[in-house]
Formats: structure tokens, C-alpha cells, sequence
């Protein structure tokens, strides 16, 4: 449990980290953000890389700033920092729900916005949120900076469209407007175990009439997955129980997870569904308060 | 084997130490500066025995790296009781209520819940009832399961911990920044 021999820098700029992942000779280089999740690989071998890029020196990924509608958080943003931001409270409601499932208060005081995000755990609360609103994806890499939308950006079981000299170093949500609320609901077996089943889902309602469903759900694939069909069933109607039945039913009916021995196949969907219906019933009331 | 050079405030005391780049903190605490009262139970961020705080935050010190902490302001549970054994009120009503059984994980706990503490001092949301302190204390395993006896300390140090003034690097202020 010790983690193996590498070398290390830590860059003080953005510029300097990126020159030191695309150097001809770095070999096997890993970026280190907040570590909740990769020191432990370390420590338990599953990583080991030749080089270690430590971004927790590069001050310009740390801030979160909210223009024309648009609210960026930097990668380096804290957890703990991102839940208690009024900016983000405001903007992004959902983040500021599903931040509280992550870890611990001590996980979520080093752990990183954009490094969970780029670990891409299936089951993981912010990679979920990000397919949920269609967030982009900032990406820099010697070639300069590219955007990549989530439904693009997690490409597999913990694996994404960063390439391998690309550090993530924001990430960009629409605000949210008047009329719209969030939710975010998971089961797990612990506070801050990673969720058998999770749910994002935010509405905005015009009038009675959802205007538009987002829903995400985690732990149920291999990437989080928009669950385009409950969208579908609830856009344009009022919401009511047999509704929320339908959403529930037309989303988990696509999903095959696996089992494993926190909860089966069948344990995970019906957890799904339970989730749809209460997070989109909580989404819309909280829509109907801020009408 | 890469080595650095950092420099680092434990318990008040500074020091200029070269480290192995592939040291953790908790290793780093233990073994290199001998405060050996962090324990480290599974090493990979889960039972939260190697708990410190770290430029006023509670962190894990098995997940992250000791020349991260180049710069930085570390408070191990050494560093809590006064220079004469009084102990500090969140030991003192730990000890109180019999918040132990081997006490392995108790340096884990007494962190985290003098972390609670502080946050509450600086006005900062922190959990009080029962049910909430247990939610918050799910990130540090007792194998006893003294469990009961612990929230009942952990209640009793919160309820003796008032709102104050934002203490100097404490709280409010988690900008991650750090060096």
C-alpha cells in the first residue's frame, strides 16, 4: 500500500504542466489534481506512471466565475468550495445538490470539480451532473484549448476524450433561468460510498407544462447515462403520478447494469426508477417556486 | 529515487525536511517527523484514521503526497492538547464519554470532529443533531463499533463550541489554492 517510484513536477502554470505532459521523453504521465481517487491508485499499483504533473500550483484553474449566462468552474476548484459558492448555488442548483454525496467533508476538501470529472467514475456525482445540463468540456493541450460536449466527452468505463497530453481545465454550464428547479437523489450503502444507483434531474416548466426534462443517471452503465426517453415522456406535460410512472418506466427500460455484491441488475433499475420519479417530483415543485 | 526539498508548519513547528516524492503525508508524519499518533487503517482514503487538518480544512493525509504540502499548515492530533496535557475540549469531551474502545481510529475522529468545531466557530453550516453528526462522522470507521459513544462526545463538543469570529485560516475561505 505504498505508492511506487515516479518522478514529479509541479508546474506553477498551465503552460508549464502541458509542456511537461507532451515532452517527448515523459513516458507513462499522469496528472495529479485533488488525488481523492488517483493517490490511492498509487498506493494500491494500479497506477504507475513514470511522471507525475501536479496542477494543485496553477492558481488560474482555481475560480469560478458567472458570465452571460454561463457559469465556469476551474478544474481545481474544491469540492467543498463548489458547495458552499453562492455563484454556484445560484447557477447551478443541481451541482450544489449532488455535491453534498461525494465522499466526506475531508474527501470533498482536496477533491477537485474537474478531477472528478476526469476520472469519469460511472457512479460518480459530477460526472453525472455534466451529462445532465450538456456541460462543455475545456480542454488545453499543446495544440491549444478545444471544447468537447459531455455527451461526447465520457467515452467508457473511467475513460474520457482528454487525450493524453490534455489537462481539463474548466468546466461551463448554462445558468439556470426563472421556472427551473433540481434534485439530486442517490442510493449507496454508506454515506459517501459511491452510489449503486444516482439520479440527476432538473426542470423547467412553463406554466403547469414541463418546458424541458434533463435527467442523468449513475452507477447504471458504464458512463452516466441522459435518459433521453423519460425527457421525452415528461416534456410538455404536467407533472403528476402516472407521469412520473411513465418517465420512470420508459428511462430504466433501456438500462441493463451489472450486478455486483453492493446490489443486482434488477435491485440497481428498480433503484433507478424510484430515484426518476422522486428527483423530477422535486425538480418541478422547486421549478413551480421559482416561476 | 526523486527526492524534494519542502517546507512545512506541523503543530506550529517549522521545518525544511527532503522527501521521497512517492511519500504520502500520513508516512511522511509517521515516519520522517515520528508523530506517530495519525494512524493509517486502509491507506486508500476510506476509514479516515489518518485525518488532519490541513491549512484549516480536515484532509486525508494517506491520499495526498508530502511535497503537497510544501507551504502548508498541518495540525495533527499531537498538536490539539495545551504544552501542559490540558486537554483540548473536543478531547476532553471525547474522554468525558468514553468515546473509545482499542482507539485505534480516535485520532481520526478527534480531527474530524475538532474540524466540525472550527467550522461552527467560523459560522460556517455544521451538523448538530444526532442523526446529522452521524451522517458526517460516516467517513471515519470504528471496528469496535463504539459508535454511540462517540456521536455522544461529538454532540457534547459541538454543543460546548460556540459561533466566533472566523479564527485565522479557518472556515470560510477554502479557495484550494494552495501551494
Amino acid at each position: 500500500m505504498k505508492p511506487p517510484v515516479f518522478e514529479y513536477v509541479s508546474p506553477a502554470s498551465l503552460d508549464d504542466a502541458i509542456a511537461a505532459l507532451s515532452a517527448p521523453d515523459a513516458g507513462d504521465v499522469k496528472v495529479l489534481a485533488g488525488g481523492q481517487s488517483f493517490v490511492p491508485l498509487l498506493s494500491l499499483r494500479l497506477a504507475q506512471p513514470s511522471l507525475v504533473v501536479d496542477i494543485n500550483g496553477i492558481d488560474e484553474l482555481t475560480a469560478i466565475t458567472e458570465e452571460a449566462g454561463v457559469l465556469t468552474i476551474g478544474s481545481m476548484v474544491r469540492q467543498r468550495q463548489a458547495e458552499y459558492s453562492d455563484v454556484v448555488k445560484k447557477a447551478c442548483p443541481l451541482m450544489a445538490e449532488a455535491i453534498p454525496f461525494i465522499g466526506h467533508t475531508a474527501i470533498r476538501n482536496r477533491g477537485t470539480v474537474g478531477g472528478s470529472i476526469a476520472h469519469a467514475d460511472p457512479a460518480a456525482e459530477l460526472p453525472t451532473v455534466a451529462a445532465c445540463l450538456d456541460a462543455e468540456l475545456v480542454a488545453r493541450g499543446p495544440g491549444g484549448e478545444r471544447t468537447v460536449p459531455a455527451s461526447e466527452f465520457f467515452t467508457g468505463f473511467f475513460t474520457t476524450a482528454l487525450a493524453e497530453d490534455e489537462i481539463l481545465t474548466a468546466v461551463r454550464i448554462r445558468s439556470v433561468g426563472t421556472a427551473t428547479g433540481a434534485a439530486y437523489e442517490e442510493v449507496a450503502r454508506r454515506h459517501g460510498d459511491f452510489a449503486m444507483a444516482g439520479v440527476g434531474a432538473q426542470i423547467r416548466l412553463d406554466g403547469d407544462v414541463v418546458a424541458e426534462a434533463r435527467i442523468a443517471i449513475s452507477g447504471v452503465d458504464l458512463a452516466p447515462v441522459r435518459a433521453s426517453k423519460a425527457e421525452a415522456a415528461l416534456t410538455g406535460r404536467t407533472v403528476d403520478d402516472s407521469i412520473l410512472e411513465e418517465a420512470a418506466q420508459a428511462a430504466v427500460a433501456d438500462l441493463s447494469p451489472s450486478s455486483d455484491l453492493h446490489g443486482s441488475a434488477a435491485y440497481r433499475k428498480h433503484v433507478a426508477g424510484v430515484l426518476i420519479r422522486k428527483t423530477v417530483a422535486t425538480a418541478a415543485a422547486r421549478a413551480r417556486e421559482n416561476q | 529515487m526523486s527526492h524534494k526539498e519542502i517546507t512545512v508548519t506541523v503543530n506550529g513547528r517549522k521545518r525544511t525536511v527532503s522527501v521521497e516524492v512517492r511519500r504520502t503525508l500520513a508516512d511522511f508524519l509517521r515516519e520522517d517527523l515520528g508523530l506517530t499518533a495519525t494512524h493509517l487503517g486502509c491507506e486508500h482514503g476510506v476509514c479516515g484514521a489518518c485525518t488532519v487538518v490541513v491549512d484549516g480544512h480536515t484532509e486525508r493525509s494517506c491520499t495526498q503526497l508530502a511535497v503537497q504540502a510544501d507551504g502548508r499548515e498541518i495540525t495533527t492530533v499531537e498538536g490539539l492538547a495545551g504544552s501542559d496535557g490540558t486537554l483540548h475540549p473536543v478531547q476532553q469531551a471525547l474522554r468525558d464519554n468514553h468515546s473509545f474502545q482499542c482507539g485505534f481510529c480516535t485520532p481520526g475522529f478527534v480531527m474530524s470532529i475538532y474540524g466540525m468545531c472550527e467550522e461552527k466557530k467560523a459560522g460556517r453550516p455544521v451538523p448538530c443533531s444526532r442523526e446529522e453528526i452521524r451522517e458526517e462522522l460516516s467517513g471515519n470507521i470504528c471496528r469496535c463499533t463504539g459508535y454511540q459513544s462517540i456521536v455522544d462526545g461529538a454532540e457534547a463538543a459541538l454543543a460546548s463550541t460556540g459561533a466566533e469570529a472566523a479564527l485565522a485560516g479557518t472556515g470560510s475561505d477554502n479557495t484550494g489554492g494552495q501551494a
